[in-house]
């Protein structure tokens, strides 16, 4: 039997197909678009799976439109990370529109989480944005700003906010690549908030798009004071989750 | 509505047209959100009644007193004492403030980061659209939180009849002086209101009847302990909400009736959810009708909540007075006692609360805690830390939450929730 999890997020649609030992046999991602069930629709037509589970913010409409059981990102990317890390108890994810921080007792069973206020402060959308602001494509926002030379502190944490700030800092001369710096590190530290009131040490495995940031992975590693651990596609992490728990549902049916 | 009441609320002012919207708005919500639940008690068809008819048939009731002579007092807080209303023959209802409304014209007065309830009472009072307000003799304001502290002196320049109630912020002797000073206070303003001057007959009367429903309610929380849940979290809040508008008198009568109903479906082991459902306990804020959003997320995520930690809840209705006082001033002193016990959070240090709080988590068995807190309302939010780690320590999963009355969040509340779940299933 083939058991696929589809994370419906708001930037992106992962979907992932694994077989009965949990090994993946297939992965597919695409933009989410402005119709996410028809994107959803074409991902599944092109890949083969007996039972799906669906996550992210378009669980729901997925549950409605293709009758699938959901699950939430909070509890898919936590069964992934611990299904590949095992002894890792903290899980941070950082995706498009929000971003979680996860403790898990030594079972893998959620202890406590804490996800971002209602708008995209600290999220993969205000580095997006501030990238594009700066000139940067988002795959190489991270490694330029690791080579700024000098640090520059930004307060705002609204996006809104934080753009008028580096139209400012632009304004006086500051160069982009400390500005990006500065933007990372305000990221940084709020995540660090919500990592520190889930957990206080050992490993964190890092999920969501974000991961794939070295600016972000070198400055949390550095402000934590922990180690931490990339899954090799952390962006699919959710999609994972979900197909790990569809089958464990269906295991335990059968 | 049964009856058209256009006429009646004409009369008293209210702003037809924006009171259409509400009602429209009101029943759509009270359709989806309650209509839809399987499973209610059969009593709960009152509920439903008193809802349909909340600016109707009621509002015509207090009318109807008033021609006959008695008066109607409005009050936002549990700590105004419907006994010694009662007992001066006159009526108290609890006042709209469970919806945003007239937001523009409201942040004319208050700060944007004021919270939803306090907004909320002045928006059904800018909006015109409460006919309970415009109906009161007498509208009580208190001194609790500095929100509210410091937005009754803004509502007094709205609102006539006007009267504020200090009240203490730490339980000593001095503070139960003051809030007993203040309750003689308030017993010679509603003598002077009503003309009449309270006997110890009536305050007896009064404290009986209170009392009564008070423990109604009681017999209803300890039903809820019950697995499978005989009653949903969503009715049972509108009992406790209800509780502040209804004739006290037959709203004991329907609780009562209910109470019968639940406790053959306990015998049957019938419940509104399958067994093992999930239990959660909610503490914090008063949700004051229509605030439904968050029970409606708890349960419509495969929850049942099984208790409220709240002024709407147990905070509110806890404890009877001790009705075996002879004279006025014995009865005055046993409504202290029993008022002087609330322990919300605008007392310092409130450690009663956390005690509460754990009280109920075991009574009811509940497998987490959603600590509901408004944006902006400092107390409860300040307090829902020091509750979160009490809880944690002794092993019980806490989720806190901070939100509004807008609907802009209930993707993330859902998410939060259903992991919150997840977590405790």
């Amino acid at each position: 039997m083939l058991f696929g999890g589809i994370d419906i997020g708001s930037r992106s649609i992962e979907l992932v197909v694994i077989d009965e030992n949990g090994e993946q046999v297939q992965s597919l991602k695409a933009d989410t678009g402005f119709d996410p069930m028809s994107e959803a629709d074409k991902m599944i037509e092109s890949t083969r799976f007996d039972q799906i589970m669906a996550t992210g913010y378009g669980r729901n409409l997925f549950e409605v439109s293709f009758d699938a059981p959901t699950v939430t990102e909070i509890k898919a990317h936590a069964t992934a990370a611990f299904h590949l890390h095992n002894d890792s108890y903290t899980i941070l994810d950082i995706g498009g529109q929000d971003s979680k921080a996860i403790a898990l007792y030594e079972t893998g069973k959620i202890k406590k989480f804490e996800m971002n206020d209602r708008c995209a402060a600290g999220t993969g959308k205000f580095l997006e944005i501030m990238a594009k602001n700066l000139g940067f494509s988002i795959e190489d926002f991270g490694d330029q700003a690791l080579l700024a030379e000098k640090e520059i502190n930004i307060s705002s944490m609204c996006t809104v906010f934080a753009e008028s700030e580096v139209t400012s800092l632009i304004g006086r001369g500051e160069s982009p690549r400390e500005i990006a710096k500065g933007l990372h590190d305000s990221v940084v530290r709020r995540a660090a908030g919500m990592i520190n009131r889930v957990s206080s040490g050992g490993k964190i495995v890092f999920t969501g798009g974000v991961a794939k940031n070295s600016c972000m992975v070198k400055m949390l590693e550095k402000r934590l004071e922990r180690e931490i651990v990339i899954p090799e596609n952390p962006q699919f992490m959710g999609a994972l989750g979900a197909a790990l728990l569809c089958r464990a549902a269906n295991t335990e049916k059968s | 509505m049964s009856t058209d009441y256009r006429q009646m609320w004409a009369d008293m002012g209210l702003d037809l047209e924006a009171h259409d919207a509400l009602l429209g708005v009101l029943g759509q919500g009270y359709g989806d959100i309650y209509m839809a639940q399987k499973n209610r008690p059969e009593g709960m068809a009152y509920f439903d009644f008193v809802m349909s008819e909340v600016h109707g048939l009621r509002i015509q009731e207090l009318l109807d007193e008033k021609k006959a002579g008695r008066k109607i007092i409005g009050s936002y807080c549990v700590f105004v004492p419907e006994e010694i209303a009662l007992a001066a023959n006159a009526t108290l209802v609890g006042l709209c403030s469970g919806a945003d409304f007239a937001m523009e014209e409201v942040e004319k007065l208050l700060p944007r980061n004021t919270c939803a309830l306090i907004k909320s009472a002045f928006g059904f009072k800018l909006g015109k659209v409460c006919p309970y307000l415009e109906s009161a003799d007498m509208i009580v304001g208190e001194n609790t939180c500095d929100g509210k502290k410091k937005a009754y002196e803004s509502l007094g320049s709205l609102i006539e009849n006007l009267y504020v109630m200090d009240l203490p912020q730490v339980k000593s002797a001095q503070g139960r002086e003051l809030l007993k000073a203040e309750y003689i206070r308030f017993k010679e303003a509603v003598e002077n209101l009503t003309g009449v001057t309270i006997t110890a007959e009536s305050l007896s009367a009064a404290i009986e009847t209170v009392n009564a429903k008070r423990k109604a309610m009681h017999r209803l929380a300890l039903l809820r302990k019950a697995d499978p849940a005989p009653i949903s979290g969503l009715d049972a809040l509108l009992a406790n909400q209800v509780f502040f508008y209804d004739n006290p008198a037959r709203f004991t009568a329907s609780v009562n009736k209910i109470c019968d109903e639940v406790e053959q479906r306990i015998a049957a082991q019938e419940g509104v959810f399958a067994g093992k459902t999930p239990r959660i306990l909610i503490s914090g804020c008063p949700q004051a009708v229509p605030n439904w959003k968050l029970p409606m997320i708890v349960e419509g995520s495969g929850a049942v909540i099984v208790g409220e930690e709240s002024c709407v809840g147990e905070r509110g209705t806890r404890n009877l007075t001790d009705n075996s006082g002879k004279t006025i001033d014995e009865m005055i002193e046993a409504l202290v006692d029993r008022y002087f016990q609330v322990d919300c959070a605008i007392f310092t240090p409130n450690k009663e609360r956390i005690d509460h709080i754990k009280e109920m988590a075991k009574l009811y068995k509940a497998d987490g805690v959603i600590h509901y807190g408004l944006q902006f309302c400092q107390p409860y939010l300040m307090e829902a830390i020091p509750v979160e780690k009490a809880l944690e320590d002794i092993g019980l999963p806490c989720l806190r939450i901070e939100t509004d009355y807008s609907m802009e969040d209930m993707g993330q509340l859902k998410t939060r929730v259903e992991a919150f779940i997840e977590q405790i299933s």
